[in-house]
């Protein structure tokens, strides 16, 4: 059985540039993931702020062994991100598709589509192998069956599975940090770099429920799927997607590790989860094809 | 302008075309569309008699087959496509890749919409759409301003469809899954977006909670009347501020943007609302009809405003992101 393989998806939040590089030199040289994904993929107002670290995180990245994946913004829409994604998409290295405008612009060289984009089917995942899809990362709310059916239809992809953090729900066209700081997002003073995990949105009997990141909701809770390799690999799921949180994030890829190589039990790795700072509490109902909310099994 | 209207029954469809639509846009009893309530929609043999009525009255019939087809189970949606096509249909609105690969090698004489469910808001994603399967028009993202449309609509060779009644999704569509983070149903999965059936109202001393599948998505107090939980339109905490922090509960009206968006170039105008009675959609086709055809006369937004005053039900209405200040 060909061991499962771990990816560190894009960060969704607005961190300042110090802690991405502080986070990344860290990822280059202590997580065991093969492959990282840069870049910016929630709003291209913070793009500015981020562009001129990045270079020097692939280079510390690559030189770490990592394979880099560029990002591309999942939600495009002015003509600088437009043209962000189109230069994004001539680049060499492996690129990672999030909306459809950038398909056309990857002129059917290898990319990774994100869980942003709508592969809800073996037809459509056929479709995109055929414009260049190497990896694909389905929508969060397929279960790891559907999942499995779409990749026994599609075996000239790899398939991954977003597999740890808060969940990316939905975008939108307007701001909700700024909504709520009482501004609008053409002036919204970048108030989401205020939570490194996005901010927990409760309801009015107090239950944690979502997470604001800008124009991004989130789960609260944190996606933690735990499968035993045997069933990813009944389901031709070959990678293992984590997503970026401000806890330890070199502890949760050596969880997931030593759970893949069957050091740790689901059990025990939950446990190791739940003992980090995480933002909510561990839930993996989209993966039993149920509610995603539903709380993990024996967290 | 082409006026677009919704039908969830067959009766519906008569009304509309009978009260002025251009065009009446409709689905199949399945999971095939993205309005899959109980008691809705048309089965092959509705359709095509609804398809002969529209057509003997000068209207047309453009075919929702709008959701994603599910994985290992895609028959329903080649099916309903194949139906639409025999059946006449003016055309057919998709989303899926699937369903519109579909349609373009095996019907390509069916004219192809791209659904909003698409979510397609730059030249770049709709010209692929246009290359890849000859769609021919594409409903816009309910976030784009009229502005951008205008801009849109300058880079591209298709048709824009634009929203300008009814409900109103403050999520890029297509792209959003609260609904089944809670219920473990969505739009995309399942055509149905905070279903009926997980909804709940509970009452205690303080008043009425109403939740979807447990989750408070508001709360009223006694004596206030009730709204329906619609997940991204609930009142939340976040920080120390409570309130509506999506969306306030309003539905779209651009009637005052008939003509901004004429001036920006679309196509056709589009009213929301396939779950909609008999009575309702002949009200609001009826006015916009007369809208429509005032605002192609050359009247003023605030004439237009005028004839479109009798529609708010009492609710709160919004211009939504065709205004910049929305965001």
């Amino acid at each position: 059985m060909p061991q499962i393989g771990l990816t560190l998806g894009p960060l969704f939040f607005h961190w300042p540039a110090e802690r991405l590089r502080n986070f990344y030199n860290r990822i280059a040289d202590e997580a065991p993931v093969e492959r990282v994904h840069v870049g910016e993929v929630v709003c291209g107002k913070r793009m500015p702020f981020s562009d001129p670290v990045w270079p020097e995180i692939i280079e510390r990245l690559e030189r770490g062994g990592k394979q880099v994946v560029l990002s591309t913004l999942a939600a495009p829409a002015t003509v600088r991100e437009r043209k962000a994604i189109a230069e994004l998409c001539a680049e060499d290295r492996l690129v990672e598709i999030n909306d459809i405008t950038a398909l056309p612009a990857r002129k059917g060289r290898p990319f990774v589509t994100g869980p942003f984009l709508n592969v809800y089917n073996e037809a459509t995942a056929r479709f995109l192998v055929r414009h260049g899809a190497a990896t694909i990362c389905p929508p969060v709310e397929l279960s790891l069956e559907q999942v499995g059916t779409i990749a026994a239809g599609c075996p000239q992809a790899e398939f991954e599975v977003f597999a740890f953090g808060r969940l990316p729900l939905a975008l939108s066209g307007r701001c909700y940090h700024a909504r709520l700081h009482g501004l609008h997002k053409d002036s919204c003073q970048f108030t989401c770099e205020q939570d490194p995990d996005g901010l927990t949105v409760d309801t009015l009997d107090d239950q944690s429920f979502l997470a604001i990141n800008g124009v991004q909701t989130l789960s609260a809770q944190v996606h933690a799927v735990l499968a035993y390799p045997a069933e990813f690999s009944a389901r031709h799921i070959s990678r293992l997607r984590l997503s970026p949180h401000g806890c330890d994030m070199v502890e949760v890829a050596r969880t997931y590790r030593a759970f893949l190589d069957g050091r740790q039990d689901a059990e025990q790795a939950r446990f190791v989860l739940s003992c980090l700072d995480l933002p909510g509490s561990l839930v993996d109902g989209y993966a039993r094809g149920e509610a995603g909310s539903r709380p993990a099994l024996t967290a | 302008m082409e006026l677009v209207c919704p039908a969830g029954t067959p009766a519906t469809l008569r009304a509309a075309v009978q009260a002025g639509a251009d065009a009446v846009y409709c689905g199949f009893r399945d999971e095939t569309n993205a309005r899959n309530f109980p008691g809705l929609n048309f089965s092959p043999q509705e359709m095509a008699e609804g398809i002969r009525f529209a057509h003997g009255n000068g209207a047309k019939v453009l075919v929702a087959i709008n959701t994603f087809a599910r994985a290992g189970g895609t028959d329903p949606w080649r099916k309903a496509a194949d139906t639409a096509a025999e059946c006449g249909a003016d055309a057919v609105i998709a989303a899926d890749i699937a369903v519109l690969d579909h349609m373009a090698s095996a019907h390509p004489g069916t004219r192809l919409h791209l659904s909003v469910q698409a979510a397609a808001a730059t030249p770049e994603a709709i010209g692929f759409y246009a290359e890849a399967f000859g769609v021919r028009r594409v409903v816009l993202p309910r976030v784009l301003s009229v502005q951008e449309i205008a801009a849109l609509n300058r880079a591209i060779e298709v048709e824009t469809e634009a929203f300008v009644f009814g409900g109103l999704c403050v999520m890029v569509e297509g792209r959003c899954h609260l609904s089944s983070y809670a219920s473990g149903r969505s739009p995309n999965l399942n055509g149905v977006c905070s279903p009926p059936e997980m909804v709940s109202y509970d009452e205690d001393a303080t008043g009425t909670a109403a939740r979807l599948s447990g989750f408070t998505i508001d709360r009223y107090e006694p004596g206030e009347p009730a709204g329906y939980p619609t997940l991204c339109k609930g009142r939340f905490k976040a920080g120390d501020k409570a309130g509506y922090l999506f969306e306030d509960p309003v539905s779209l009206n651009a009637g005052s943007m008939i003509v901004a968006l004429k001036a920006a170039g679309v196509t056709a105008l589009k009213i929301e609302g396939r779950q909609r009675g008999k009575g309702y959609v002949t009200e609001v086709v009826r006015a916009f009809r007369k809208a429509v055809d005032a605002a192609e006369k050359g009247y003023d937004p605030t004439e237009i405003d005028g004839i479109l005053a009798g529609l708010s039900e009492g609710g709160r209405q919004t211009t939504g992101a065709y205004r910049k200040i929305w965001r």
